[in-house]
């Protein structure tokens, strides 16, 4: 006998017309469901940058690290930023922190009691995606321009 | 645990296709999921053509012209067909929705049906939802007073106190919003799900019920209540425009506001 860890297992079992038992299906969820619509597809992005954001942290911890190894090591991890495939990852990473952040902020503005009619709830989550591009675009613009 | 696939015995193959009457003009193909106990084999999607022109404008008129014309082992649930029964809640186009108040002009091509997601299929469109039923009566969706009421009436409320039922008493429990939540699919043994925390909600905010202390104590929980994460898609599907999300975030301000 399996040990039951789901109390919903219980309501797995129908029977048929004869009276036997039958295991019943479980209907389509993921499979079916519309999750590109504003309100799903937005608090998923929201994990997911969550997660890739604290991975991302690694490569702040090598840069650290690097430096406090000494110089050739930390010319190596310079030049690896500096690449083409660096940079666009530095980019990624910039643009997941402003996204999970602003998303953050707006889970905040829920938290108070407010912004949960629908409307309001497409114009934060709209005000989420603009954000994060404006946002990560100014923060590259300074960053070039302070660098040349 | 979430499990983001289907069990074995759960995968939809191709069903039959029932073709279109000859001459009709205005076709529209219903992808319609069945499962029959007797059948013993897995659940298939049957493809109905119904010709629109013999038709009535909600899906749940042509799920009723399949029963009664085309196939009569068709089997789902529906009463008022005018959304104020909640019985015939089912997937429509990706969206949970009442079928009675959804017009098949809304769907863009094929309309694909299906029951309400992550529930156990007792018989095509019909899902079981004991568990939902249980779920609710563990939050005592009643009144729940020491005081008696006036020997000469009933318990009074201010026009204002009567005001905060508002957006909460219309609720005709047809678990769109409880089905359409992620969270439920993925911990619904633990977590309430919107449905009954709107219903728990409802004795909070009632003036004349006196053991809302009782009532947060009971929610205060890391799974019963806290597994809302405000993804909102049980605000978007309710079919009544209620809103669930907010009924919820309600429950956890007055959680941090009575820790002072």
């Amino acid at each position: 006998m399996s040990k039951i860890t789901d109390t919903r297992e219980a309501l797995m079992v129908g029977r048929r017309s004869d009276g036997s038992l039958v295991r019943r299906p479980l209907s389509p969820h993921l499979q079916v469901y519309d999750m590109m619509q504003v309100t799903s597809a937005l608090s998923i992005t929201h994990r997911i940058t969550g997660t890739v954001w604290s991975v991302g942290m690694v490569f702040l911890v090598w840069w650290l690290v690097a430096a406090a190894a000494g110089e050739a090591s930390f010319n190596g991890v310079q030049w690896f930023f500096g690449s083409f495939f660096g940079a666009i990852g530095l980019m990624a990473l910039t643009a997941v922190a402003w996204f999970h952040t602003l998303a953050g902020l707006r889970h905040l503005y829920w938290d108070s009691g407010r912004g949960y009619d629908l409307p309001t709830t497409y114009l934060t989550g709209r005000a989420v995606l603009i954000g994060t591009a404006a946002l990560t675009a100014l923060t590259w613009l300074v960053m070039l321009i302070s660098w040349i | 645990m979430a499990t983001f696939t289907l069990p074995k015995n759960s995968t939809v193959g191709e069903g039959r296709t029932y073709a279109a009457p000859a001459g009709a003009k205005n076709v529209r193909s219903f992808k319609i999921y069945r499962w029959d106990p007797d059948g013993g084999a897995n659940p298939r999607t049957d493809t109905y053509e119904i010709d629109l022109d013999q038709c009535g404008p909600m899906v749940l008129d042509a799920l009723i012209k399949i029963k009664n014309e085309v196939d009569s082992t068709l089997t789902f649930r529906r009463s008022c067909r005018e959304g104020i029964c909640g019985s015939c809640s089912m997937n429509i186009d990706g969206l949970n929705t009442l079928a009675c108040l959804k017009p098949i002009d809304e769907v863009k091509g094929e309309v694909r049906i299906n029951p309400l997601p992550h529930m156990p299929v007792v018989k095509d469109l019909v899902p079981d939802l004991s568990q939902i039923y249980a779920q609710l009566r563990s939050v005592e969706p009643w009144l729940k007073a020491d005081t008696p009421p006036p020997p000469d009436g009933e318990r009074l409320q201010s026009k204002e106190e009567r005001a905060k039922l508002d957006g909460l008493w219309e609720c005709i429990l047809c678990f769109c919003c409880s089905t359409a939540c992620p969270s439920y699919w993925w911990n619904g043994d633990r977590y309430l799900g919107p449905a009954v925390l709107l219903q728990a909600y409802r004795w909070i905010a009632d003036s004349r019920d006196e053991a809302t202390g009782e009532r947060l104590d009971a929610l205060e929980d890391p799974f019963k209540l806290y597994r809302c994460h405000t993804i909102m898609n049980c605000t978007r599907a309710c079919p009544k425009g209620l809103n669930p999300a907010q009924a919820i975030g309600e429950i956890k301000k007055l959680m941090v506001e009575r820790q002072g």
